[in-house]
């Protein structure tokens, strides 16, 4: 299909992307590959569908209507000295907000997306700060009873940017909603290099619980960690400037009604094609050896080894934290209590009611603990967590660029063989097949060669996205425990602050003892 | 060593009585006790072992030609401390409750201190002379066994269980026997509470150190990100730090007051009850007696009731000083109360200033930093 797109002569060595069309990922694959290549430099693709600009506009947004139609089309628009791209280019470093209706234009969006320069990537960077999007999950409800039972969650939305359809919006959405969006996601964006944030996990014991009906705090607790869990995935989605304009995110927050993600579920169809496919990963990865020939990959794959083993401890570090101060709070309740039945039992007035404040006193320190038990919990022990599983999703991107590369390989292979195949057709003594396999093998090496040149493209590319997204996904790191280290402090300060409070007030008590 | 005279006093003011310094020896815990002599402006100092203690305490039991003597509320010796060894940590918790948790055996010192003053200041036990040689003499009492004196621990025998549920002749005293009962127990178990709070805050304080430390091995200097995360880390690990000590200082505030003085109000409620005990094991002995009177033979009525007469007196006596120990020991477990949830509340409200000081100047620091 792709094949009669072909660009104009100006798009460097462009070849018609995929002409095995199993599945869409290659389509976008060969179609973002097509479009990075600038009259100005061959060398160096420009990554129009980056990770930087606060809005690219990759045209996977149109995929899911009609992939091959919008596809061509795109093909057709781009040209990169057309007319569109002076003006577009003048806008320079702008917040982002993209100017176009809602109601999805093909045309200016296409080719603002190709007019991007890397410098432009770069400005846009900086100007992050005007990204605009809140994120709220809240309201979660039971519906159904017994083992068919579900939360469902308000997804609340609230935006100046004009990409939404209205400034605020919410939606009703259930956890297999959420899974669905990052599977959809992940196939979309993970093979081309974007860290894509991970949803939060499936909990067979604790949605149990909450199935079954059971009213009581471990219960309550889960369904605020997970509420808390989704509130902190879409957040993390959406500052991807990529996936901000992708239309299954806009679909997932914005329309009312969503198809039912089945798919998800761990014995569909879909979900054994995971295992499959997980397994196969994991066979494809203790077999390809790369050859890393740029020192940087290898240094950050390492770091982030090292970065997983860290962070694991920290957790673990701090889930130990928490349950001692649980434990605290456990105990100081009894001891509050114990303090109260001394005071019951004192005959001395002024000591048994000192006794008594004693055992309050306690009681609301008891509170404090237990608030303070919740802050390091969510801040910490969540955000920690999160990190772990990032991490997972990092090291799967550069897994997906090792695939990439021994994709590459595969096609250098297999064109060499056909070389040797055409070198050994020479030789050969069937003079009346001969031309006809001489046509053949030449149609087949033209084709080989420009998979190689694909699969070289497709390398480069993902090397370069991969370290945007590293870059990215590093400032984020520094800039999100930044904002957890304060949110901290400032629980710290309250609790002690309360806690003079507190003991301000029992110490008249304690003198009038007399 | 044993006896008493009326006319003798102690030495030394009661008041000045310090234990000031502690020393190890494998086992043997060796306690510097220093105290002022009342006459003149020297001081005394003198080093004395536990079975030292021990030894006074058994003094003071087996004096003799004390009237009485069975009605007064002994102050209770903090039990032998084993040498602090974190195996053994259980073990101390459960012989010694509160005064095991104490670092540096600063709650321990204050007890026994504690004890030789309530000895000092007790109008009756002051004139033993065990204690003044206890105080001033240079040679430890050594490995002297006084005479076996009256019991001081009630045994578990259920006789003695019996006994203890003897219904009172008199009203004042069974009454006191039934709250002490039921205050003895209660103060138990807030006890061992608060026990079980100190040690969790002490748990907590070391996982924050272990928290700290595990962001110290964030720390690496590959890159520039790498640097910017590494810094966060530190901050958070000071931050950590200020929670660890936090922790540290809140459960020994809790340990060096309200735990002491629970435990001490704990131990006398035992030793007015170990008090109340002997009375009414008097008072059994007196009623047994009466019936084997009547039940008497004429030629022995006469030796009966001589016999009679003396338990009987015995008993008064007993009860008239007891009841004087009981209202001095209300007024004073209330005054010592009051100065441990005074000094509690204190000690608590300054950590919190103080702590509450520290983390504002860290979060300024950090809002200042990070503003970019």
């Amino acid at each position: 299909m792709a094949e009669d797109r072909e660009p104009p002569a100006l798009l460097d060595a462009s070849h018609a992307g995929s002409t095995d069309p199993e599945d869409g990922e290659d389509l976008f694959v060969s179609a973002v590959s097509k479009m990075e290549a600038s009259p100005t430099s061959p060398a160096e693709p420009i990554i129009i569908s980056s990770s930087n600009g606060p809005e690219p506009e990759p045209e996977e947004i149109f995929l899911d209507e009609d992939p091959d139609d919008l596809f061509a089309e795109a093909t057709e628009e781009v040209s990169l000295d057309s007319p569109e791209r002076q003006p577009i280019l003048s806008d320079g470093p702008s917040p982002a907000i993209t100017p176009v209706t809602p109601t999805v234009t093909l045309d200016p969006r296409v080719s603002e997306a190709f007019a991007r320069s890397p410098d432009q990537d770069e400005d846009e960077e900086e100007n992050r700060d005007a990204f605009d999007v809140q994120i709220s999950v809240s309201d979660p409800e039971k519906v159904g009873d017994g083992m068919n039972a579900y939360m469902v969650y308000k997804v609340s939305t609230k935006t100046s940017l004009s990409i939404f359809s209205r400034d605020q919006v919410s939606v009703k959405r259930r956890f297999s909603d959420f899974l669905g969006l990052h599977s959809k996601l992940a196939s979309k964006y993970m093979h081309i290099g974007y860290i894509v944030p991970p949803a939060p996990e499936k909990s067979i014991v604790g949605m149990t619980k909450v199935k079954v009906g059971k009213e009581d705090t471990s219960s309550a607790e889960f369904v605020e960690k997970r509420r808390s869990a989704l509130e902190r995935y879409l957040m993390r989605t959406v500052k991807h400037p990529v996936l901000l304009k992708d239309p299954d995110v806009l679909q997932f927050l914005e329309s009312s009604e969503l198809p039912r993600a089945v798919s998800t579920q761990a014995l569909s169809g879909a979900g054994i094609l995971r295992m499959v496919n997980k397994a196969a990963d994991a066979v494809n990865k203790m077999t390809i050896k790369m050859n890393e020939s740029d020192a940087w990959f290898e240094e950050k794959q390492q770091q982030f080894e090292n970065l997983d083993v860290q962070l694991r401890k920290l957790h673990a570090s701090v889930e130990s934290l928490v349950c001692h101060r649980k434990e605290l709070s456990v105990n100081t309740v009894s001891f509050a209590k114990s303090s109260a039945m001394l005071g019951n039992s004192e005959d001395h007035t002024a000591l048994s009611r000192a006794l008594s404040q004693l055992a309050e006193v306690e009681e609301k320190i008891d509170t404090l603990h237990q608030d303070q038990a919740c802050n390091d919990f969510f801040m910490f022990s969540e955000l920690l967590g999160d990190y772990v599983r990032l991490i997972t999703a990092v090291k799967g991107v550069f897994d997906q660029r090792m695939k990439t590369w021994g994709k590459w390989q595969e096609a250098e292979m297999m064109l060499q063989r056909k070389r040797e195949a055409e070198a050994k057709l020479q030789y050969a003594n069937k003079p009346d097949k001969l031309q006809q396999a001489k046509d053949e093998i030449k149609e087949e090496i033209e084709e080989w060669e420009g998979k190689v040149q694909q699969g070289e493209r497709d390398f480069e590319q993902i090397s370069k996205i991969i370290r945007r997204e590293v870059g990215r996904f590093e400032k984020d790191r520094v800039k999100d425990f930044k904002v957890v280290i304060v949110k901290y402090l400032e629980s710290l300060v309250h609790t002690q602050q309360q806690l003079i409070k507190y003991w301000e007030a029992f110490l008249p008590e304690a003198k009038a003892i007399a | 060593m044993e006896g008493s005279s009326a006319e003798s006093a102690l030495s030394v003011s009661a008041d000045s009585i310090r234990i000031t310094d502690l020393t190890q020896d494998g086992d043997v815990l060796t306690f510097a006790i220093t105290s002022q002599k009342l006459n003149s402006s020297a001081g005394v100092c003198v080093f004395r072992a536990y079975e030292d203690f021990e030894w006074l305490q058994q003094s003071l039991f087996s004096q003799e030609n004390v009237p009485g003597l069975q009605g007064i509320i002994f102050p209770p010796l903090p039990p032998k401390a084993l040498p602090l060894q974190s195996n053994m940590q259980t073990k101390a918790l459960k012989q010694l409750g509160f005064l095991a948790l104490g670092q540096d055996w600063q709650g321990y010192c204050k007890a026994l201190e504690f004890y030789l003053q309530q000895v000092a200041t007790h109008p009756t036990l002051c004139k033993c002379k065990a204690l003044d040689s206890f105080l001033i003499n240079s040679e430890s009492p050594g490995k002297q066994r006084g005479r076996k004196g009256i019991f001081n621990r009630l045994s578990q025998a259920v006789e003695e269980m019996r006994k203890e549920s003897h219904k009172d002749v008199d009203n004042f005293f069974q009454n006191e026997r039934n709250k002490n009962t039921n205050i003895a127990a209660l103060s138990k178990v807030a006890t061992e509470k608060l026990i079980d709070v100190v040690m969790t805050e002490q748990k907590l304080a070391l996982a924050c150190g272990h928290f700290s430390t595990s962001l110290h091995l964030c720390v690496n200097q590959d890159d520039a990100a790498a640097v910017a995360f590494s810094k966060v880390c530190l901050k958070l690990s000071d931050i950590i730090e200020a929670v660890k000590q936090n922790f540290e200082k809140v459960a020994s505030n809790n340990l060096t007051t309200l735990g002491l003085g629970l435990d001490l109000e704990s131990r006398y409620q035992e030793a007015e009850k170990e008090m109340l005990f002997r009375r009414t094991c008097k008072l059994i002995e007196l009623e047994t007696v009466k019936k084997s009177t009547e039940k008497a033979k004429a030629n022995k009525r006469e030796v009966m009731e001589e016999f009679q007469k003396a338990v009987e007196k015995e008993f008064s006596l007993i009860s008239s000083v007891a009841k004087e120990e009981i209202e001095r020991f209300h007024s004073s477990r209330v005054n010592v109360l009051k100065n441990v949830l005074i000094g509690w509340c204190e000690q608590q409200l300054n950590t919190a200033k103080e702590c509450a000081e520290l983390y504002s100047q860290h979060l300024e620091a950090c809002r200042n930093m990070y503003s970019e």
